[in-house]
């Protein structure tokens, strides 16, 4: 297969999707485990009491896929394409607490929205794999 | 204080990604998405000097970063994320050699500006 052949971008694209979609839905798990429910008290069993809550279960299995998708990514894409283009998470980190945790979004936040957005495009239009120079 | 954190976050997320990076480059493109490879990335995750260490930068980065939460406001943790973007993709240049072009440059810069912003 030549260098960003199709193929390879589609495939590029699917694992960008996996790994940021693993990462924002294993960590709003995982926060919503801790805030309803799981509670912890500083004390050892509570650790180890905490990873059986079904929430907390459910963010660390999804952080695992996120893991194993990341490695699998990075095996033919660059880090600098990679980075840029999953902080697109960040935004909707910021998206499922307005939605779901009632946070508000100040002006402040959407223009910060529009640059994730614009510069992960902007990234995303690069080749995912460069010839190292 | 908080800025000791900030620096063992960068730092340490930055080596996280590094080392796994370099790692997954030496093995080669993953072709294999069945159980088999999925059991033999596993594998690679748990025996590969590298890959472990990754991970080890990876809770250190978590763990500061809790800390830095427990002295430092929201507002003023996040961006230190965006400070790793940037060095992220300088080391990506310098130390694995890659290409990086305007495009790639022009557009971190606009995603590192928006985390910041996002923490205002």
């Amino acid at each position: 297969m030549s260098i960003n052949s199709g193929h390879l971008v589609w495939k590029t694209r699917l694992f960008a999707a996996i790994v940021v979609t693993t990462n924002v839905v294993g960590n709003f798990a995982l926060s919503w485990g801790i805030k309803h429910g799981a509670a912890m008290d500083g004390s050892a069993w509570s650790f180890v009491r905490v990873v059986f809550d079904p929430w907390v279960f459910c963010g660390i299995l999804l952080l695992s896929v996120w893991m194993l998708s990341r490695m699998a990514l990075l095996s033919w894409a660059d880090l600098s394409y990679v980075i840029p283009v999953t902080s697109i998470g960040f935004v909707l980190n910021a998206a499922m607490g307005a939605a779901f945790l009632d946070e508000k979004i100040t002006p402040m936040r959407w223009a910060g929205t529009l640059c994730i957005v614009g510069g992960t495009i902007l990234v995303g239009l690069t080749a995912p794999k460069s010839e190292a120079t | 204080m908080a800025w000791l954190f900030v620096a063992v976050i960068v730092i340490s997320t930055v080596s996280s990604d590094l080392l796994q990076s370099w790692e997954m480059k030496r093995h080669g493109e993953v072709k294999d998405f069945g159980a088999g490879g999925i059991g033999r990335l596993l594998k690679l995750l748990l025996t590969k000097a590298p890959l472990i260490g990754s991970v080890v930068f990876l809770a250190i980065s978590f763990y500061a970063f809790l800390a830095l939460l427990a002295v430092a406001d929201l507002s003023f943790a996040v961006p230190a994320t965006a400070l790793s973007l940037v060095a992220e993709t300088v080391l990506a240049r310098l130390v694995l050699r890659e290409r990086v072009t305007a495009a790639r440059w022009g557009g971190t810069a606009l995603v590192a500006v928006g985390v910041a912003l996002l923490a205002v």
